[in-house]
C-alpha cells in the first residue's frame, strides 16, 4: 500500500459546490494523474468548513495551507508549485484576521488549555462501564479513606475548608447541608442525588452520569456514612435513558466488589442505592417536589420549614445534593479541602462546569475555576460567535435566570456577581444569543415554559405567569401598549414575593432582566410595531425583491407550505398569511432576492 | 373485578404487568415505576390500564389518575408507532427547533401529539433532552438521537423510518 | 469477583487496571476510544463506532482494541475518537464520520501518519 504523502481537502459544503467546487476537484484529479501523484496524494471532499464566503476552499496537509477562492485555472499552479516544488502559492492564500498566512488545525486551542477538571475529571477518559478504570484513576480511594480513617466530623470539616457550595442552583454551602442532616436525630435517614437536570441548556449532570457514574456512587456512599443513612435514591429524569443504564451497571458492579450494599469494604457499614426515574416535570428539580415524586406522588413542592434535613423523604431526615456537587466530593476528600479552595475566588471556591450552547462556536461542556470572566468563557474557550455575528446576550440559569448583555461580558463569574446582574449561576447552562435573537421572544419562550411547568398548587405562580405570558404574546404580536410594561413589572414582583417555591419565585426573572437590559427592544415592539431581530412572526415578513427575482422557481419548489406563486421567469410573490417565516426560500435563492423585513 | 378488553396481545401484556407489580408491590412509592412499565407495554395509559394498576397496587384510581396527569411523560392517548420528539429547550429554540417542528407537522399533516392516519408517527414537543450542544435535536423513540437537524433533514428522518416500516411489510 | 475488603485489595485492582491501560501488557498495540455520550450519539457516534470495528476487521487488524467512553466536553467536534498507540502520544480526532474513521484507520493505524486535518488535541485528555 503506497504511503500517502499529502492530503488535499476540498470543501464540498453547499456554498463551495455552488461556487464551483466540482470542476476544481475534477481538474485537480486530472492534474494529479498527469504527474502520477494520484496514489501519494489523497483528495478528500469534506463537509462545510464554515468559511463559506471564501469558497471554493482547498486545504493541503500536512502543512495545513489554506487556499481560498480556488478556480480550475489555479489548480495547475497549486500542483506544480506547492505539491511538486513545495512553494506556497501566495496569491491564493487565505489571510486571517491577524494576517496569519495559514489556518492551523484546531488543536490545543484554549478550549483545552484553560480548563481545570475536577467534577469532569474522568469524562471521556475512562470507560464508564468499567469499575476497574475508575479505580485506576483513584476511584473509591476516598471512600476507603473515609470509612477507615475519618470520622464524620472530619469529613464535614474538609467540606467546610473546601467552601464547596451546591452546584444545582441555590448555592447553599454543602458542609452545612451535611451537618444539618447529620445532627437530625432519627433511626432512619436518606441520601438523595438530584439528577433531574431540568434547566433547558444544562447538560453537565447527564454527561457525568453517562461518563463517570461511579463518581456519584462513591460520593453518595460517603455522604451516607457521614449523616448515618443506609438507603439512598438517585432521582434521574426519564429523558436520560443512557445515564440510567450506565448508572445501573455501576451500582451493580460496586455491589459485586463490596463497595456498595452490605458490609462495605468489611467495615460493617451498609448502604443501598436505588434509581428512581422521573416522569417529566420540571418542578421536580425542587427538592421537596422531588421527594414527593420519589414517594410516588404528584411532584408538588412542600412548605418549608420543615426542611428536608429535618423531615424529608417519608418524613425522615434527608440529604439532597445534585450530581455535580457529588462529583466534587471524592477529589476533595483525597486532596483536602484547602486544595479545592485554591481554585476560584472569595465566596465562590473551586470550579464550575458550564454548558455552552446556542450561538457559540465550541458548543460543549467546560469546567473552569470560579472568577473566570464570561468573556473568556464565550470568546476564548467557546471560540466566539459563529458566522461573523455579534453577541447580544448570555442567558444563564435557565427559566430562573436572566440575560446578561455584552456590556457586562468582563464580569468574573461568581454567585454574587451574577446575582447583582439579575441573573444566577444556576446549574451552569449558558445559552449564547446573537443579533438574530429577539430578547422579547426569548422572555416569552421562558414564560411559556413556566406556565406549562407550574404545578398549579399556588395561585401567584399558576395564574400570574399565565397573565404575564398573555401580555408577552400581545407584545410580540404587535398589539402591546406601554402600560403593559408596567403591568409586567408589577405582576412579576407579586409572583416573586408570594410564590411557594423557587419555580414561582424566579419565574418572572427572564422578563425582568430582559426589560432591564433590552428596554429598547420592548419599545420597538410596542411603539414601532417592529421586531429588530426579525424573529417575531407577526412583526416580520418574508418578501421577494421584484427587481432581483428572475423567476427561477427555486423558492416556490422548496416552500413547505406552498405560499410562493408566480410564473416561470417572472418575479414571484409570497403570501404572508400562509408563510411560516421558515426561511427555506431565503437559503435557496441564488440571487439574494429574498429577505426578512420588519416594517 | 375489571373485565379486560379483548385486544391482540393485551392479555399477555396485562399478565406481564401483573407479574411486575407483584415483584415490587411492597416497595414504598413504587407507583411511578409501575406506570413507566405499563406505558412501556401498552404505549399509553388508558383508563382501563390505570384501573388495573390501581386494583393491583390497592390504591384509589383517583391517585393513579392524579399522578398520570401530573407528569408530562405519561400519556392517556395512543401515540404513533414511531414517536418523533422535538426538543424545545432554549438552545434548540434559538437554533430553530420551531421550524423543524413545523416541517414535521406539515410533512405528516398532523397536529401535535396526534398520530398519523396510518398510526406510524406522532410528533411531540419535549423538554430539554440535554444534548444542547447538538441543537436542534430530534429524538425518535427512546434512543435514536439526531443532532443539528434542519427542516430538510427532518423530512429525511421521516422518510428513513417510513422506508424501514415498508421494508418490514 | 472477590469483594474488596482492604486497602491492599483496592491497590491490587488499581495496579492491574493501570497495567491494562498501558497497552503492551495486554498484547495490544493500541486502542481506539469512541466518545459515546448522548451528544456523541446525536452526532452519529454509533455509525462511527460501527465503521471503526468493521474497518479493523476488514483490514484484519486484531491488535487494536475498541472501547467507548463518555463525553469529554467538546461536543461541537462530535463524533470524536481518540487513537492511542503504544509509544506515541494519544491523538483526539473530531468530526469523525464513518468515512473519516476509515481514513484514520488506514492513515494512522496502518501507515503510522496522523491525520492532521482532523486533530483536535494531542496528548492526554
Amino acid at each position: 500500500m503506497p504511503v500517502v504523502e499529502n492530503t488535499i481537502l476540498i470543501c464540498a459544503g453547499g456554498a463551495c459546490i455552488s461556487a464551483g467546487e466540482k470542476s476544481v476537484k475534477e481538474t485537480l484529479e486530472e492534474k494529479l494523474q498527469e504527474y502520477s501523484l494520484e496514489n501519494v496524494i489523497k483528495v478528500v471532499e469534506t463537509g462545510c468548513m464554515g468559511a463559506c464566503d471564501l469558497g471554493p476552499i482547498m486545504v493541503i496537509y500536512p502543512e495545513g495551507v489554506f487556499y481560498q477562492k480556488v478556480e480550475p485555472k489555479d489548480v495547475s499552479k497549486i500542483v506544480e508549485e506547492h505539491l511538486l516544488k513545495g512553494r506556497v502559492v501566495n496569491d491564493l492564500l487565505y489571510k486571517g484576521d491577524k494576517g496569519d498566512l495559514t489556518i492551523k488545525p484546531q488543536e490545543n486551542i484554549p478550549f483545552f488549555t484553560e480548563q481545570v477538571k475536577i467534577a469532569t475529571r474522568n469524562l471521556g477518559v475512562i470507560d464508564p462501564l468499567s469499575i476497574e478504570e475508575y479505580i485506576a484513576r483513584d476511584g473509591y480511594f476516598a471512600l476507603r479513606k473515609v470509612l477507615l480513617e475519618m470520622t464524620p466530623e472530619a469529613v464535614i470539616e474538609e467540606l467546610k475548608k473546601s467552601e464547596l457550595r451546591g452546584r444545582g442552583g441555590a448555592g447553599f454551602p454543602t458542609y452545612m447541608k451535611w451537618t444539618l442532616a447529620r445532627n437530625s436525630e432519627s433511626d432512619t435517614k436518606y441520601v438523595i442525588c438530584n439528577a433531574d437536570e431540568g434547566d433547558p441548556g444544562a447538560f453537565m449532570d447527564r454527561a457525568v452520569l453517562e461518563g463517570d457514574p461511579h463518581a456519584i456512587v462513591e460520593a453518595m456512599t460517603i455522604a451516607a456514612y457521614v449523616i448515618g443513612a443506609e438507603k439512598g435514591f438517585v432521582y434521574c429524569r426519564a429523558e436520560y435513558p443512557l445515564a440510567i443504564e450506565r448508572l445501573t451497571i455501576a451500582i451493580n458492579k460496586a455491589k459485586e466488589y463490596g463497595l456498595l450494599g452490605n458490609n462495605i469494604m468489611d467495615t460493617g457499614f451498609s448502604f443501598d442505592l436505588e434509581i428512581r426515574i422521573g416522569a417529566g416535570a420540571f418542578v421536580c428539580g425542587e427538592e421537596t417536589a422531588l421527594i414527593n415524586s420519589i414517594e410516588g406522588k404528584r411532584g408538588v413542592p412542600r412548605l418549608k420549614p420543615p426542611y428536608p434535613s429535618d423531615k424529608g423523604l417519608w418524613g425522615k431526615p434527608t440529604l439532597n445534593n445534585n450530581v455535580e456537587t457529588y462529583a466534587n466530593i471524592a477529589p476533595i476528600i483525597r486532596n483536602g479541602g484547602e486544595w479545592f479552595a485554591q481554585y476560584g475566588v472569595e465566596g465562590a471556591r473551586g470550579t464550575k462546569v458550564f454548558a455552552l450552547a446556542g450561538k457559540v462556536k465550541n458548543t460543549g461542556l467546560v469546567e473552569v475555576p470560579f472568577g473566570t470572566s464570561l468573556r473568556k468563557l464565550v470568546f476564548e474557550i467557546g471560540g466566539g460567535i459563529p458566522n461573523g455575528k455579534k453577541m447580544k446576550a448570555v442567558q444563564t440559569g435557565g427559566p430562573s435566570g436572566g440575560c446578561i448583555p455584552m456590556e457586562y461580558i468582563d464580569t468574573p463569574i461568581t454567585y454574587d456577581n451574577l446575582k447583582s446582574l439579575g441573573a444566577i449561576v444556576g446549574s451552569g447552562g449558558l445559552i449564547i444569543m446573537d443579533e438574530d435573537d429577539c430578547m422579547v421572544d426569548v422572555a416569552k419562550f421562558f414564560l411559556e415554559f413556566t406556565v406549562e411547568e407550574s404545578c398549579g398548587q399556588c395561585t401567584p405562580c399558576r395564574e400570574g405567569t399565565k397573565q404575564m405570558h398573555e401580555i408577552m404574546k400581545k407584545i410580540t404580536s404587535g398589539e402591546g401598549e406601554m402600560e403593559d410594561l408596567d403591568k409586567l413589572k408589577e405582576l412579576g414582583q407579586y409572583i416573586m414575593d408570594t410564590s411557594l417555591c423557587g419555580l414561582g419565585q424566579t419565574a418572572p426573572q427572564p422578563v425582568i432582566s430582559t426589560m432591564k437590559y433590552f428596554w429598547e427592544e420592548y419599545l420597538a415592539h410596542i411603539d414601532e410595531k417592529k421586531c429588530p431581530a426579525k424573529r417575531c412572526k407577526a412583526l416580520t415578513r418574508v418578501v421577494i425583491d421584484k427587481e432581483k427575482c428572475v423567476g427561477c422557481t427555486a423558492c416556490a419548489r422548496v416552500c413547505p407550505v406552498n405560499c410562493i406563486s408566480g410564473e416561470v421567469r417572472k418575479p414571484h410573490e409570497i403570501d404572508p398569511d400562509i408563510c411560516t417565516r421558515c426561511g427555506s426560500c431565503i437559503t435557496v435563492c441564488r440571487f439574494n432576492a429574498i429577505d426578512k423585513v420588519s416594517p | 373485578m375489571l373485565s379486560l378488553t379483548e385486544c391482540p396481545g393485551c392479555k399477555e401484556k396485562y399478565k406481564e404487568l401483573e407479574e411486575f407489580i407483584s415483584g415490587v408491590k411492597n416497595e414504598p412509592g413504587i407507583l411511578i415505576n409501575v406506570l413507566h412499565k405499563a406505558q412501556e407495554l401498552f404505549g399509553y395509559l388508558s383508563e382501563e390500564t390505570q384501573q388495573f394498576v390501581a386494583d393491583k397496587l390497592e390504591v384509589p384510581l383517583s391517585r393513579v389518575y392524579g399522578v398520570v396527569t401530573f407528569y408530562n411523560f405519561f400519556s392517556t392517548k395512543p401515540k404513533g408507532k414511531n414517536q418523533i420528539k422535538v426538543c424545545l429547550g432554549t438552545a434548540c429554540y434559538v437554533k430553530g427547533a420551531d421550524k423543524v417542528m413545523q416541517r414535521l407537522l406539515d410533512d405528516l399533516k398532523v397536529g401535535m401529539e396526534e398520530p398519523t392516519e396510518d398510526g406510524l408517527f406522532s410528533v411531540h414537543a419535549v423538554r430539554c433532552l440535554g444534548a444542547c450542544s447538538m441543537a436542534p435535536v430530534v429524538l425518535v423513540g427512546e434512543r435514536d438521537f439526531y443532532g443539528r437537524v434542519t427542516p430538510d433533514e427532518a423530512s429525511k428522518i421521516i422518510e428513513k423510518y417510513r422506508r424501514n416500516e415498508n421494508g418490514k411489510n | 469477583m472477590a469483594k474488596i475488603k482492604s486497602l491492599e485489595d483496592l491497590m491490587k485492582i488499581k495496579d492491574d487496571a493501570v497495567k491494562n491501560l498501558k497497552l503492551r501488557e495486554t498484547g495490544k498495540r493500541g486502542k481506539i476510544v469512541v466518545a459515546m455520550g448522548t451528544c456523541g450519539i446525536a452526532a452519529g457516534a454509533k455509525d462511527t463506532f460501527k465503521a471503526v470495528v468493521e474497518e479493523l476487521s476488514d483490514k484484519d487488524i486484531d491488535d487494536i482494541s475498541v472501547v467507548q467512553s463518555g463525553c469529554f466536553g467538546l461536543c461541537d467536534a462530535e463524533p470524536t475518537i481518540e487513537v492511542k498507540l503504544e509509544g506515541s502520544e494519544p491523538i483526539v480526532y473530531g468530526h469523525v464520520t464513518p468515512e473519516q474513521a476509515k481514513r484514520i484507520i488506514n492513515q494512522h493505524i496502518v501507515n503510522g501518519k496522523v491525520v492532521g486535518d482532523l486533530i483536535i488535541k494531542r496528548g492526554e485528555l
